[in-house]
């Protein structure tokens, strides 16, 4: 493969208990710690490792986001990524315009293969890696756990309810990467320092021209419901006790 | 009236329990008037199966080679070519659905409603977002067809005293060759399928080891109950992903869910928050997982799970 573009999304980092503001108008992301969506983060790695064995020639990076996102394309380079692209945009796009946009990205550079996270865990969406193959008009492997080169087409294992479920298919493909997909590398100093030299370009999102999408409105922002604290037992006599209370033994 | 048409999950041979939440939460759309779609090799029990769920008006039975392995790219374009008459189409928010419904949405060009949790009104919904942190309100916009994902946990089965009229309907669109089935590698055990148990016991990190969470399916066994994971016991490696429940897992509603040694963190409190009585074991009292249990026991797995093994003879 010549080329493997792999999506970062900016997030709210994982360990962050996340809050809705006060008026319910949105989520509390003033001063939290952001970071790649674990999940992107797994698709790179999967596309570095690829490109070590030789399989690959170049992984580019993409995000989509304001400036800021330019910080977690930094840690995509530093990771090991060539070359970096951010389509600037100030409002957060709908997972549509997200893949029309990743469309574009591909027009522009054709990749062979893109590997995404299967979910960003924001909006917990689930929705863009499989609008792009659509779009695209290329196969999808979504949830993917293993991959299998040769010759032109990708055999993957993916990770679904019934357990796994293996698919093969021609490339260009996109793959989502799923949790057992790999565990990412740790960024080092000195690879850090080199990603600072890397090429990443910006491009407006207004240059890319795309049509206006029917986006999902977000109305109203809460709390979920919480569930009661219950009663605390002493032994197991005392647990076996309560469970026949409630008449579940 | 709302036409909505349900893309039923089946395995090949049977439904998939989540279907008839889905007709639940379909049928709670204003004025729905509710068909299924199955689209499988042999599907003649499967449709039956859909047939008798309460409110569902007409089933529509597609049968084809083709369909094996359920392959969203084969999928997407027939539930398309079958779209057009309908206002919404909904599926479940399993791998099954949320691999597929997203192609038919981008296909049909709009996006997709994923976890409908509650049906607010003809086109407003609510649904959990950062692991369910926070419930957002969506609003689709007008004019567009709805697609959705439904969060299955948050409905009750429809009964199956139904005997709605079963169509056959013929395969329309192409047939991508891009996209090849191999095969399917499950975990399939004789315990109770995970996602419809009405009892699950499911282990965390504490376990320690992979060997350890024998406990855990052994106390299972005894309650004929599912085996269920938290990520971290997952990511640990003592047990498959098929098991993991949370964010990034399975959400389940079971009447009982037993955590033993998980901490309790919001991702995978997310997945277990519809159950009807959560039990919590753990050596750290000020475990979150105590926050939200029903029943709480501190002190060592180790002791209290053999020990509750003996107390169930």
């Amino acid at each position: 493969m010549e080329k493997i573009l792999v999506g970062l999304k900016r997030v709210v980092d994982y360990n962050v208990r996340v809050r809705v503001k006060g008026d319910g108008s949105g989520v509390e992301t003033e001063g939290v710690k952001m970071s790649i969506n674990p999940f992107d983060e797994i698709a790179l790695e999967e596309a570095l490792r690829i490109k070590e064995r030789g399989e690959a020639n170049e992984i580019v990076v993409v995000s989509i986001g304001s400036g800021e996102s330019q910080q977690q394309l930094r840690t995509g380079l530093a990771m090991g990524a060539d070359r970096a692209i951010l389509v600037e945009t100030g409002e957060e796009p709908d997972p549509l315009s997200a893949a029309r946009a990743l469309l574009e990205i591909i027009n522009r550079e054709n990749p062979e293969l893109v590997i995404l996270g299967k979910q960003a865990i924001d909006n917990d969406n689930a929705q863009t890696g499989q609008m792009l193959a659509t779009l695209w008009g290329r196969p999808q492997a979504s949830f993917a756990s293993k991959l299998e080169f040769s010759g032109d087409s990708v055999r993957v294992t993916r990770e679904v309810d019934a357990g796994l479920d293996v698919i093969e298919v021609d490339l260009p493909a996109v793959i989502t990467a799923d949790l057992r997909l790999n565990e990412p590398r740790y960024v080092k100093l000195p690879d850090i320092m080199k990603a600072k030299k890397k090429p990443l370009d910006t491009i407006p999102w207004a240059d890319l021209s795309l049509p206006a999408s029917p986006a999902i409105a977000a109305v109203s922002f809460e709390p979920p419901a919480a569930r009661e604290r219950g009663i605390m037992v002493e032994d197991v006599a005392g647990l076996v006790g309560a469970l026949k209370d409630k008449g579940l033994l | 009236m709302a036409k909505v048409l349900l893309i039923a999950e089946h395995d090949g041979e049977n439904l998939n329990p989540n279907t008839a939440k889905c007709v639940a939460c379909a049928a709670s759309i204003p004025g729905a008037e509710i068909d299924v779609a199955v689209f499988a090799e042999s599907g003649g029990d499967i449709a039956a199966a859909a047939a008798s769920l309460e409110s569902v008006s007409r089933v529509l039975s597609s049968e084809d080679p083709a369909y094996r392995g359920a392959l969203a790219a084969v999928l997407a374009p027939q539930i398309v070519a079958l779209a057009g008459s309908y206002d919404y189409v909904l599926g479940p928010s399993t791998t099954f659905g949320k691999d597929l419904m997203p192609r038919v949405a981008a296909l049909l060009g709009v996006n997709q409603v994923s976890d409908i949790m509650s049906v607010k009104g003809e086109r407003t919904f609510k649904r959990p977002i950062y692991a369910g942190s926070v419930i957002v309100t969506v609003e689709a916009p007008a004019d567009t067809k709805v697609v959705g994902t439904v969060r299955a946990a948050s409905y009750r089965a429809v009964g199956a005293g139904n005997s709605a009229t079963v169509e056959s309907l013929a395969m329309t669109a192409d047939v991508p060759d891009h996209t090849r089935f191999i095969a399917t590698e499950s975990g399939k055990s004789d315990r109770p399928d995970l996602q419809s148990a009405a009892r699950v016991v499911a282990g965390g990190r504490a376990l320690g080891s992979a060997e350890n969470f024998d406990l855990i399916y052994k106390l299972a066994d005894k309650l004929d109950a599912g085996v269920g994971a938290s990520r971290a016991a997952v990511d640990a490696g003592y047990v498959p992903n098929e098991l993991q429940v949370g964010q990034t897992g399975r959400i389940i509603a079971p009447d009982l869910y037993i955590a033993i040694g998980i901490s309790g963190a919001i991702q995978h409190v997310t997945g277990i928050k519809d159950a009807g009585t959560i039990v919590a074991i753990n050596k750290d009292e000020e475990a979150p997982i105590f926050e939200i249990a029903d029943v709480g026991l501190v002190g060592d797995l180790f002791k209290i799970v053999p020990e509750l093994n003996d107390a169930l003879d």
